[in-house]
């Protein structure tokens, strides 16, 4: 697979995008949303991942193969989250019968 | 110039194949590396989930200053690594070696920071065991969240450490001319597990500092 | 005649050097398989020693030939010795690590050097583990739930912890190693669908390694870290919940059942076509199912956890997907059977462990069905039958595969032919004991024997006694192939190169092979398991 040298501007702008984003979580820290306070800080983060993997990492440029491990990584700790919290977040909807506690 | 021949291993037929396999190689491990970081991140949440309150009142004792710096810092350090591996790509020694310095230094200011903030936990009797305190009801939950600030940030530390060590004898192969435009894998993955531990940060950074901050 | 003189003189893998050194810093990936050989066979009798203790104290109700405490500790060294240091890494480091590159055609894996480090890393985490259970061994029960591991227990359980760690990285590089080489480093010709199974099923293996290890990595860091340095993560004291504990060791340990069932499977696939002389029935079935098993593993852990306090709809949901992952497994048997039938076949002792395992494994399977009904396992978890269950899979199918691939391709290992009347005699023994030792344990769980007690009451005496007695005619199995596999690398007769007249470009080198495994980069230009075209025509490799 030939090698794909980027253009240092690209690097640039993603470190540019980066720091804005940076900035952007924490000063949407410092705003009351309530719940979304943490999806958008979540999200904020996945943005800074994507670009980092994609760009710095040069995964935009290669094979299927690595994305398909790439992606596989990622799931893979979906799958441990996802079926955790299926745990604890139905916890609380069953009551238990009397005389069981 | 360096000898192609000696560079190619002898379980490949080419060096194509050898770069390609290098670089799975690399991104197999950071997929494990996901799972280890991950399951502290499970255990983080978990936490955060049952205990709101508590998590909020304790992330507020951490030095957002300082943990945003430290994230430009590290992010800084994710460009130069960038700009290191492209200079390798490109055969320029003296750019390469320039931009592994960099990164080094700057990796060296985070774990600077990371320092002085250990300190002042230190300090503020935040670090968990015997000596830990924290005033109020929710003085267990919130030694649960330092727990993991200290896991999940003392295991990045390391990883960083170990990424400085590399660094280092990265630049010494190159002094000794090992590498060139036609090879230069081992900067380029470890260009990889650098990025991948700026990315730890990345999530870091606003799980820990950021939970309950208006 | 001459051809014998001529291979007094042949260079091959184990002669090309000698030295401790030359064995030491190896890089060829056949020593290396060797070496992995010599340590788990240290462990499997290590850990055998530890059941032979068990089912010693299990003859009488009354507990009295071992304190609790130490009862307790031998159940743990037990489990954790076989499930870590036997095991896991078994058919992978061993077969995988000697056939892989040869079944492709490759002169080594694509990381020799990792390949290496592997195995002083598990070398390592052994030691460590060796050093726990000489300075007093650990009760927690090879599953090490807290708070009793992370706080309350008074034995070596960093130690412990520490050893399984460092082990856990050996499986990591061997699963890295056998991914990236199965990706990139095919000789021209095998397409994925010309791969033999046993490369599919390790393949499979490899990214359960890779994608489940570091979870029990962190896990036991975790408790080590709470243990040594009392900073409350699982705690009950602070909040902490033992579930989470549960949850991130089970994520690994589940699936860790199927890096140790899926590479057995693989070597059956090879056996039963030799000894059929006949092709897979279902190739892409029997691959995809590998795949399949290797991903669905991942989803089920939860049933381990049907009475821990976790959710009820967890609990549904997870019973659900491990009803799911039972049909791979049940397709592969499928295909076995049909490949067995109307087939030529012949007992050979490696096909004797080969039909071993399918109703082995088929009676373990099933009962893990009954395991996965939330309802039925109320009754039965923490009982005689889940013991019973899982040690049909490890023992009945695992280690009867496990054998049966040793002595498959023990002619291509040393160069010998083992003494054939004695291993079939062996591979009788061991399926007579085995039956004798576990049946009796599915009777005794149904009927409410707990498991991890070394007393009883009295009326389940009988059952006890004659799991006890089939495990020592079991260990009389085990020995015999010792005994006779060490004789035959002296006293063996000498092996030609397909001996079985297998398919497998392994079989196309000679017995032993040469370091660099082939002359020539093979071409491949036939499908796998291509018996019966060998029976029409005479076949030569193709030569790049």
């Amino acid at each position: 697979m030939p090698e794909h040298i980027m253009e240092k501007k690209i690097y640039y702008a993603v470190f540019g995008a980066l720091m804005v984003l940076l900035a952007a979580t924490v000063l949407i820290a410092y705003i009351h949303l309530g719940k979304l306070n943490f999806i958008a800080a979540v999200s904020i983060a996945v943005v800074k991942a994507v670009l980092i993997i994609l760009y710095f990492m040069h995964v935009r440029y290669s094979s299927r193969l690595l994305w398909i491990f790439v992606g596989a990584g990622f799931f893979w700790l979906g799958i441990l989250f996802a079926l955790s919290f299926s745990d604890y977040l139905t916890r609380g909807w069953l009551p238990l019968p009397t005389g069981w506690e | 110039m360096p000898d192609h021949s000696t560079a190619l291993a002898h379980q490949f037929d080419d060096l194509e194949q050898q770069h390609e396999s290098v670089s799975l190689g690399m991104w197999i491990f950071l997929a494990t590396e996901i799972m280890f970081f991950g399951g502290m991140f499970l255990g983080y949440s978990v936490y955060r989930g049952i205990y709101p309150a508590a998590y909020g009142e304790a992330s507020r004792h951490l030095d957002v200053v300082l943990g945003a710096v430290n994230t430009g810092v590290l992010l800084s350090s994710s460009l130069t690594m960038a700009l290191a591996v492209q200079a390798a790509q490109l055969g320029g020694r003296r750019t390469l070696v320039l931009f592994l310095i960099a990164t080094i230094a700057l990796g060296s200011v985070f774990l600077g920071i990371k320092g002085l903030e250990y300190y002042h936990k230190y300090e503020e009797q935040l670090i968990p065991g015997s000596n830990f305190h924290f005033d109020g009801p929710n003085a267990g939950h919130a030694q649960l969240f330092f727990s993991f600030y200290f896991v999940m940030t003392g295991m990045h530390a390391l990883h960083m450490i170990v990424g400085i060590g590399v660094m280092v004898v990265l630049i010494l192969l190159t002094l000794k001319g090992r590498f060139s435009a036609g090879y230069h894998f081992p900067v380029e993955i470890s260009g990889l597990y650098w990025h991948f531990v700026d990315i730890v940060w990345v999530f870091l950074f606003p799980l820990l500092y950021l939970v309950d901050r208006s | 005649m001459s051809s014998e003189t001529i291979r007094l003189y042949r260079e091959h893998y184990l002669n090309c050097s000698y030295g401790v050194r030359s064995w030491l810093l190896t890089k060829d990936h056949k020593r290396i398989a060797l070496l992995f050989l010599i340590s788990i066979t240290l462990f499997f009798f290590l850990g055998g020693a530890f059941a032979v203790l068990i089912r010693l104290e299990l003859l009488t109700p009354q507990g009295d030939l071992v304190e609790s405490e130490t009862y307790n500790k031998l159940f743990t060294m037990h489990g954790i010795i076989m499930i870590f240091f036997f095991l896991i890494p078994s058919i992978p480091t061993v077969l995988g690590n000697f056939l892989l590159p040869m079944m492709i055609g490759a002169r080594d894996l694509a990381f020799p050097r990792l390949n290496l480090l592997s195995w002083y890393i598990f070398s390592l985490g052994g030691l460590f583990t060796l050093g726990a259970v000489i300075s007093g061994g650990v009760d927690t029960g090879w599953t090490f739930y807290t708070p009793y591991s992370s706080t309350y227990a008074n034995t070596h359980v960093i130690a412990t912890a520490v050893g399984i760690f460092i082990t856990g990285f050996s499986s990591i590089l061997t699963g890295l190693n056998f991914i990236v080489t199965t990706h990139k480093m095919r000789a021209p010709g095998l397409t994925w669908f010309r791969l033999p199974l046993f490369v599919w099923s390790n393949y499979a293996t490899a990214l359960i390694m890779v994608l489940g290890t570091p979870v029990i990595a962190i896990t036991l860091l975790l408790v080590g870290i709470e243990r040594g340095f009392h900073v409350g993560i699982f705690d009950p004291k602070l909040g902490g919940d033992p579930l989470l504990f549960q949850h991130l060791f089970w994520f690994y340990s589940h699936p860790a059942v199927y890096i140790m069932i899926l590479p057995g499977m693989g070597v059956i696939s090879e056996l039963v076509t030799c000894f059929s002389r006949k092709r897979i029935f279902g190739y892409e079935f029997v691959a995809f199912a590998s795949l399949a098993i290797a991903v669905l593993g991942f989803l089920v852990w939860g049933h381990h956890m049907f009475v821990s306090g976790q959710s009820p709809y967890a609990g549904m949901i997870f019973s659900f997907l491990s009803f799911l992952v039972a049909i791979p497994s049940a397709v592969k048997v499928f295909n076995w059977t049909a490949t067995l039938y109307k087939g030529s076949i012949s007992f050979d002792a490696p096909m004797l462990y080969a039909l071993g395992f399918i109703g082995l494994f088929t009676v373990g399977g099933l009962t893990g069905l009954f395991l996965a009904t939330l309802a039925v396992d109320v009754h039965v978890t923490d009982t005689y039958f889940v013991v019973a269950h899982f040690h049909y899979i490890m023992v009945g199918g695992m280690v009867m595969a496990y054998l049966g691939g040793i002595h498959f391709w023990w002619p291509k290992i040393s160069g010998k032919l083992y003494p054939e009347t004695w291993a079939r005699f062996a591979a009788l023994v061991v399926f007579v004991g085995f039956n004798l030792t576990f049946f009796p344990q599915f009777i005794l769980g149904y009927l409410g024997m707990p498991r991890r007690y070394h007393a009883y009451p009295p009326e389940f005496q009988v059952l006890n006694v004659m799991s006890t007695a089939g495990a020592s005619i079991l260990a009389v199995g085990y020995l015999l192939p010792m005994a006779y596999l060490v004789w035959s690398m002296r006293y063996g007769k000498a092996a030609t190169d397909n001996p079985w007249d297998a398919t497998g470009l392994e079989w196309q080198t000679p017995s032993p092979p040469p370091t660099e495994n082939f002359a020539d980069t093979p071409v491949v230009t036939w499908e796998a398991y291509d018996y019966g075209a060998k029976e029409d025509k005479e076949k030569e490799p193709q030569v790049a």
